[in-house]
């Protein structure tokens, strides 16, 4: 973490003029400024992103060959949980609410956050819960062998690994809901004059509504980790059969938020699309409010879907009708988002720089994994495919080459912006490339292995699975490898470089390439007025 | 805008948080409520029967398998097996022994094999149907009435009902259970 003094918005503090503020390590301790939380924000998710990433690469060491070779079972279980939940809640959730930090007040046109104390809090919240995490590692019994979804009966036999990923849950969450209780009163509240909702950039509205679903399905996730701690130590049966408890309960209410939780995960990486992909087509969004209609329609339909998750569980036929066309419905929605996109590029003047590269990417290899969704959610199909690797498959193309691919098209968009330089094009294709064939490389593969029936969360195999789990090896490595690309790229950026204009992008129209680049520490004190 | 209406929007919405995690204890009794409604889990009432018309032509073996979880009981049935004709109302007994130092309450637990033989096994009677509480050393036998739905699919010859007893946790003295 020590990387988070390189000031990034050091350069941003001069052009502010304003010096009044503590410096060192205490200032991004103290800091109440979005730019610094923001910017704190995305490199937590950096590091977590590697720690999730170290897991990942072990997992699939392990699985090179059929046999035990690097880890124990219990230790390979216990990698593939905290895996998910650091990638999930470590990586993708606050580099989410980094760019949200960053972006939206100067989107809209605001000063700061509206609670400018609490976005601090929100932010310091995380390290403690990523170390209680990580902890679980090394205490007896070590982390919850479940996997991320955490389902009794085992989550409640395990040892205190699992007491520390609850506090860590609940830490965490209580993080997300004042994150998006700041997001919500800022877009609501501190818009510039003139600035209608309708007019707002559409990375907000996507953050506006993922908000409304965090602040909805957080608490649930809190109150399902609760009640299983109860479980656990103090003699409550929710989940509890031998207490008269149910275990199907548990999935009912932990995936009442695990499915929101899913799109809570790709809306801002939708918004961030649907900025990058306009300016580099130079043609306004095609369809804009038919693109925010989609956002609130899949946000509601997510409420709808849960137990899509349970196919096998035994649900009434009735139940398992509703629950499948429910979540087919949720094709058309998306589907609107991503034929506005091709209609957005159509007949444009495109070009190809790295943010491009990376929305194309989503696009291409997002949808993909929109289709195996589809699939999956044909239940009878599903009962064959259910704790496969092809359900691996699928939402590895939605959260890495979806969300993932998503930050790195924002990242390069806004680092001019962020930094006051722009970045190294070739370093950043090289990474673009490298991201984008050994994603291939890694993930294709465990649809062949889904299919043939190769389980997930096992860390042996059958023989005949062999050669594709190599092949998925050695994707992970290359895929790992690119993202030192990354770190590379960011940081030469952040030290040095070409000067950027204020608006590097010909094709950019929204409020915050009006300020110069780097973007000053103080930005909008007051307010500019949209026409 | 004012730092009054930010502060109205905070507590409002920390309102809506604060609800929902109380929304997420109400989905506890909201499952057993639609479970109960749909009829799913009803482990503990007699299935209807609706066609007792018995068919003569088949005889299907049923075995009766017996098993007792982590309790010092001792749980048989007293026929191992019954070729029976569907339609036909039978009668299986089960003889459970607590060779425990204590009182103690099971609850049995039944699964099929083939597992869709399930639907078309109907108990009018079973033990299953209630906790079994046991004095030290006291043994009982437990009746099952059941009658194999004439419908079931002709490649199925023999059905394994197979129960499993489970110790009620927190129940040793014998008071009913949460």
């Amino acid at each position: 973490m020590s990387s988070i003094t390189q000031p990034i918005g050091g350069h941003a503090d001069v052009a502010g003029g304003h010096e009044h503020h503590p410096s060192g390590i205490m200032r991004w301790i103290t800091t109440t400024n979005h730019k610094d939380i923001g910017t704190m924000y995305l490199w937590f998710s950096f590091t977590m992103f590697i720690v999730g990433g170290v897991f990942a690469l072990t997992i699939r060491s392990e699985l090179f060959e059929p046999g035990m070779q690097i880890v124990t079972p219990e230790r390979f279980n216990q990698l593939i949980t905290l895996h998910g939940l650091v990638m999930i809640f470590g990586a993708l959730m606050p580099g989410a609410v980094g760019f949200a930090n960053w972006m939206i007040p100067l989107q809209i046109g605001a000063p700061d956050m509206a609670f400018a104390r609490m976005n601090n809090l929100s932010f310091w919240l995380l390290p403690p819960a990523a170390i209680m995490l990580l902890l679980g590692l090394f205490v007896p019994g070590g982390a919850p062998e479940t996997g991320w979804t955490l389902y009794p009966p085992l989550s409640i036999q395990q040892g205190m690994g699992m007491d520390l990923t609850i506090f860590a849950i609940h830490i965490m969450g209580a993080s997300s809901i004042m994150g998006s209780i700041n997001i919500i009163t800022t877009i609501l509240n501190l818009r510039a004059p003139g600035m209608t909702l309708m007019k707002m950039p559409l990375f907000c509205w996507s953050w506006l509504i993922t908000a409304y679903l965090l602040i909805a399905v957080m608490p649930v996730l809190a109150g399902a980790v609760t009640m299983l701690l109860t479980d656990r130590h103090f003699g409550t049966s929710f989940f509890n059969a031998a207490g008269g408890g149910d275990p199907v309960l548990f999935q009912h209410v932990f995936w009442f938020f695990g499915h929101p939780e899913v799109y809570i995960i790709i809306l801002p990486a939708f918004g961030l699309i649907s900025e990058v992909i306009p300016t580099f087509s130079r043609k306004p969004l095609f369809g804009y409010a038919s693109m925010v209609y989609a956002l609130c329609a899949i946000a509601i339909l997510s409420f709808l879907v849960w137990a899509h998750h349970m196919f096998t569980v035994g649900l009434p036929a009735a139940g398992i009708l509703f629950y499948m066309y429910a979540t087919m419905m949720i094709a058309v929605p998306t589907g609107v988002k991503v034929f506005n996109w091709l209609a957005t590029m159509w007949r444009g003047s495109i070009t190809l720089e790295a943010p491009m590269l990376f929305a194309l990417g989503f696009l291409f290899l997002f949808t993909t994994g929109g289709f195996t969704g589809l699939i999956v959610a044909i239940q009878p199909i599903d009962v064959q495919f259910q704790d496969t690797y092809y359900v691996v498959a699928h939402f590895h193309y939605v959260m890495v080459a979806g969300t993932l691919f998503a930050f790195f098209a924002a990242t390069y968009y806004w680092l001019p912006k962020w930094t006051g330089h722009m970045y190294n094009e070739t370093v950043a294709k090289w990474h673009f490339w490298g991201s984008f064939i050994f994603f291939n490389v890694a993930f294709f593969p465990m649809h062949f292995l889904g299919l043939a029936g190769m389980p997930r969360r096992i860390p042996d195999y059958a023989q005949q699975f062999t050669n594709w789990n190599q092949v998925s090896t050695v994707g992970a490595f290359g895929f790992g490898l690119s993202q030192l690309i990354f770190l590379y790229a960011v940081v030469s950026c952040i030290r040095g470089g070409k000067p950027a204009p204020a608006k590097p992008w010909d094709g950019a129209t929204s409020l915050e390439w009006t300020l110069p680049s780097p973007a000053p520490y103080h930005s909008f004190p007051t307010p500019p007025v949209v026409q | 805008m004012s730092e009054r209406e930010n502060r109205r929007l905070l507590v409002r919405l920390g309102a809506v948080a604060v609800a929902m995690f109380g929304f997420g204890y109400a989905l506890v009794p909201l499952y057993y409520t639609v479970c109960d409604a749909l009829g799913l889990r009803d482990l503990g009432r007699p299935d209807a029967v609706v066609n007792t018309q018995v068919d003569a032509t088949r005889t299907v073996r049923v075995q009766f398998d017996t098993n007792v979880r982590s309790m010092g009981w001792q749980f048989t049935a007293l026929e191992r097996t019954a070729d029976i004709h569907p339609g036909a109302v039978t009668q299986a007994v089960f003889r459970v022994v607590n060779s425990s130092g204590r009182a103690v309450t099971g609850q049995a637990i039944p699964s099929y094999a083939p597992r869709l033989a399930g639907e078309y096994f109907r108990k009018v009677e079973c033990f299953c149907f209630q906790r079994q509480t046991l004095a030290p050393g006291e043994t009982r036998l437990m009746p099952v009435v059941f009658v194999i739905d004439p419908g079931l699919p002709h490649e199925v010859a023999t059905i394994t009902l197979s129960y499993t007893f489970f110790e009620v946790e927190g129940t040793g003295d014998g008071q009913t259970g949460a």
